[in-house]
C-alpha cells in the first residue's frame, strides 16, 4: 500500500466514511457536467425525487455535441439541439453555473476548467468524461465517471470509491527538440501497455515532467487513462501556481498566500512510499505515431511497424486486428504513410500553446492539395488568444480550415467526421476502430506539430526535419 | 419475441443463464457503442445499438445476431474489457440487450464501475480458463448460475470458481450497488467534510 504519496494524502482528506461492503465514501471537491453524460443523471435524481446537494460546487459547459462550422441555434441536427437544450434547463432548475457558447469561457470541459482557475491542486475532481485525468496535471486526484455515478455526486457530492494503487512512472532527462508531451505520453502508454494502469493512479515526476508547461503537463495526465489509468497527477510546484495565480476562480489576496502554502504542502513525500516506480528516458523519445487500434500501439516515426513474433502474446491479437482494419503491413515504416485528414484539437492538444507550435509548422507552407486540414480550438478563450496572436490567419493562409470550440472530431460526435476509410492525422487520444465517425475510418495519433507536418507532405512526415527547414 | 425490459433491482444474489462468448482484448466502449447513439437524453433504444458497427461488419455472423447466443444473459470476455470512453452508455447497451453479468480476464476500471453502479456483476478468471469457456459457448449451450456469495458458477454438475471484488460483492448482496441512498445517509458527516476542506473557504 502507498504511503505519503500527493493520492494518499488527498484521498485522506476527502474520505467521508467507510461504507459497509468496504469501499470509501469520498467527497468530490469539484464536479464538472457537460451535455452527454448528464441528462440521464438529472432524470434519475428526479425520479428519486432527490436535489443537487451542493449545487455551487458543479460547473456546466458544452462541448461534445457543438457544431464547429455553424453555432447558431437551432442547431441543424435536432438531437443536438435537444440535448444543449436539456443541459440549459437541467442547469437553469438546478441552479448549476453554465459555461454556454458564446459566454467566452465555453470550450472542451477539460480546457475550460483549469484556464478558468477551477481546477487547484489537493481538490477531488470527477466528471462524466474519461478524460477528467487531466486535472491531475495540478496535483488533483481527478477522474472520469459514468452517468449513475453523476447522479450520484449531484446528489450527495460523494461518491462510494475503492482505493487505487499508485505507480510512480519517473521521466528522467529532457525531451529533445520537436518531441513534445504527446510523444512522451504515447512512449509511456506503450512501454507499459493500456492495461497496465487497471486499479493504479499514476504519478508523473522526474526532471522531464518538471521541465513541462502546465498544459504539456495536461497533455501527459490526459492519457493516463488510455494506458488503463483512471488517474494520473504531477505533483504541483511554481510552474502550477504561476498557470493558477490570478485567474477568474483563483484564490485571491491573503487566501492566495495560504493556498501556495497549502498547496505545497501535498506533494508526495521523500519518503513516500509507491506500490510500483517505473523509469523512462525521455532524451530517447522520438516523435511518436500510432499505426494500430489502441494508443499503446505506437512507435517513433524513424521506426517500422512491429511483426507480430517482436510482440509480446498478449498483445499479439489485438495486433492482428489493427494490421487488417489499418491496412497496414508489419516491417512497413510509418513515415511516408499517405493522409487524407488533419486534425488539430481535442481535450489533449487543443489549447493555445498546442497551436503555436503548430502555427509555427504551417507558417509560410501550404497544406497538401490532397489533405483536407482543421484546427478546432478548445475553448472560446484559446480562439480568442490564437486570433489576438494572428495564428488563425497563419492556419487560414496555409489552407487549414480554422472552426469554433468543441471536441469535434476526436470523438465526432458533431458533423466533423472521416468518411470511408479515410486515414486522418489527429492531435486527439484515441485511435479506436471507427472512433473518428466513420465505421471503417482509420486514425493515426500525434502531436499536434507532426499533424501540422503530415499536412503539408500530405504523408505521415518528421517534424524535426521540418524544423531544421 | 424478446421479453420486456427490466433492471436489476435491489439485492442480487445469483445470476443465471446461457452463455455468450466474445473473443478480442482491448474491446472499447466506443465499439460497444459507438459515439453516434450517445446522442440521446436517456438510455431507453440503446439495447439495439450494442456493437452497431462490428455486427454490420460481420453481417450477421457476429456473436450478438447468432441463433446460439439469442437470449443469453452471461458475457464471456477477455482481457481489458470496456476501455476507453467512461461512457454507461456502454453497459447500459448490454444490460438493454439482456446481459446480466460480465466474466473476463480484466474489465476497463471505468466501465467497471459502471457496471457495478447499475447491478451488472463483474467476475474475473484465469485466461486459460475463459479461453475454454469460450470455446464451449461458441459451439453449444452452456448455462451457467452464478452464486454471488460464494463466487462460483455452476455448470451442470461442474463449478468453476470466479473472483470479484470483496467491496462489490458486498454491495450486490446487500443490494447498495445503487449507491445513492446509502451515500445520502451519511449527510451530516458530507456537510462536515464540505466545511473543513482548505479550498471550500479559500476559494471564497
Amino acid at each position: 500500500m502507498s504511503q505519503n504519496t500527493l493520492y494518499d494524502k488527498v484521498w485522506d482528506l476527502h474520505k467521508v466514511a467507510d461504507l459497509p461492503g468496504g469501499s470509501s465514501q469520498i467527497f468530490i471537491g469539484l464536479h464538472l457536467i457537460h451535455e452527454v453524460t448528464s441528462p440521464q443523471a438529472f432524470g434519475a435524481l428526479k425520479d428519486k425525487n432527490l436535489k443537487v446537494k451542493f449545487p455551487s460546487r458543479t460547473i456546466a459547459t458544452v462541448d461534445h455535441i457543438v457544431p464547429t462550422d455553424n453555432q447558431s441555434r437551432p442547431f441543424k441536427d435536432n438531437l443536438a439541439e435537444q440535448m444543449i437544450d436539456t443541459l440549459e434547463k437541467n442547469c437553469k432548475n438546478h441552479k448549476i453555473k453554465f459555461f454556454n457558447i458564446g459566454s467566452g469561457s465555453q470550450g472542451i470541459v477539460h480546457v475550460v476548467a483549469p484556464e478558468l482557475g477551477l481546477t487547484q491542486p489537493g481538490m477531488t475532481i470527477a466528471c462524466g468524461d474519461s478524460h477528467t485525468s487531466t486535472h491531475g496535471a495540478f496535483g488533483s486526484i481527478a477522474f472520469g465517471i459514468g452517468t449513475s455515478q453523476v447522479r450520484d455526486v449531484l446528489a450527495s457530492q460523494t461518491l462510494a470509491m475503492n482505493k487505487l494503487k499508485v505507480r510512480k512512472i519517473w521521466c528522467d532527462n529532457k525531451l529533445s527538440e520537436g518531441v513534445f508531451a504527446k510523444d512522451l505520453v504515447l512512449h509511456i502508454i506503450n512501454k507499459l501497455g493500456v492495461k497496465a494502469g487497471v486499479g493504479y493512479a499514476y504519478e508523473f515526476s522526474g526532471p522531464a515532467i518538471d521541465f513541462l508547461s502546465m498544459e504539456e503537463r495536461m497533455t501527459i495526465c490526459n492519457m493516463s487513462i488510455e494506458g488503463g489509468a483512471r488517474c494520473g497527477y504531477v505533483n504541483p510546484d511554481e510552474v502550477t501556481f504561476n498557470y493558477i495565480k490570478d485567474r477568474q476562480f483563483s484564490p485571491k489576496s491573503d487566501n492566495w498566500v495560504q493556498a501556495v502554502k497549502w498547496w505545497k504542502s501535498l506533494s508526495s513525500e521523500k519518503d513516500a512510499i509507491y506500490d510500483d516506480a517505473i523509469s523512462i528516458d525521455a532524451s530517447k523519445v522520438e516523435p511518436t505515431v500510432t499505426w494500430g487500434i489502441t494508443p499503446g500501439q505506437s512507435i517513433g516515426v524513424s521506426q517500422k511497424i512491429p511483426e507480430l513474433s517482436e510482440l509480446s502474446v498478449d498483445d499479439q491479437f489485438i495486433a492482428g486486428e489493427a494490421y487488417e482494419y489499418m491496412g497496414l503491413n508489419p516491417g512497413q515504416a510509418i513515415k511516408n504513410t499517405p493522409i487524407d485528414v488533419c486534425f488539430i484539437g481535442s481535450c489533449t492538444n487543443g489549447r493555445i500553446s498546442d497551436l503555436r507550435v503548430a502555427a509555427e509548422i504551417v507558417q509560410n507552407h501550404k497544406v497538401s492539395p490532397n489533405v483536407k486540414a482543421f484546427v478546432v480550438p478548445g475553448s472560446e478563450k484559446v480562439a480568442k488568444a490564437a486570433i489576438e496572436e494572428g495564428l488563425d490567419k497563419i492556419f487560414k493562409e496555409a489552407g487549414f480550415q480554422w472552426r469554433e470550440p468543441g471536441c469535434s472530431m476526436c470523438l465526432a460526435m458533431n458533423p466533423d467526421k472521416l468518411t470511408g476509410n479515410q486515414v486522418s492525422a489527429s492531435s486527439s487520444n484515441r485511435n479506436f476502430k471507427g472512433r473518428q465517425g466513420s465505421p471503417s475510418g482509420r486514425t493515426l495519433l500525434m502531436s499536434p506539430a507532426m499533424v501540422a507536418a503530415a499536412a503539408i507532405e500530405g504523408k505521415v512526415s518528421d517534424v524535426r526535419e521540418f524544423i531544421k527547414k | 419475441m424478446k421479453e420486456e425490459f427490466q433492471a436489476p433491482q435491489g439485492k442480487i444474489l445469483k445470476v443465471s443463464g446461457k452463455c455468450l462468448s466474445l473473443v478480442g482484448d482491448d474491446i472499447d466502449t466506443d465499439r460497444i457503442n459507438p459515439a453516434r447513439f450517445l446522442k440521446c437524453v436517456d438510455f431507453e433504444s440503446l439495447g439495439e445499438a450494442v456493437f452497431e458497427d462490428d455486427r454490420k461488419d460481420l453481417n450477421g455472423k457476429h456473436p450478438f445476431d447468432l441463433k446460439l447466443n439469442q437470449n443469453a444473459s452471461i458475457l464471456l470476455v477477455n482481457s481489458n474489457f470496456g476501455c476507453g470512453s467512461s461512457r454507461e452508455h456502454a453497459p447500459q447497451s448490454l444490460m438493454r440487450w439482456g446481459i446480466r453479468a460480465i466474466i473476463g480476464e480484466s474489465f476497463a476500471e471505468i466501465f467497471y464501475s459502471n457496471c457495478i453502479a447499475i447491478g451488472i456483476p463483474c467476475f474475473t478468471m484465469a485466461k486459460k480458463d475463459i479461453a475454454s469457456l469460450q470455446d464451449k459457448a461458441a459451439i453449444g449451450n452452456l448455462f451457467f448460475e452464478i452464486d454471488i456469495k460464494n463466487s462460483i458458477a455452476i455448470e451442470e454438475s461442474r463449478r468453476h470458481k470466479l473472483e470479484i471484488k470483496e467491496s462489490s460483492k458486498n454491495m450486490f448482496l446487500s443490494g447498495e450497488w445503487d449507491a445513492t441512498s446509502t451515500l445520502l445517509s451519511n449527510i451530516k458527516l458530507i456537510e462536515r467534510k464540505m466545511n473543513i476542506l482548505p479550498y471550500i473557504h479559500l476559494n471564497k
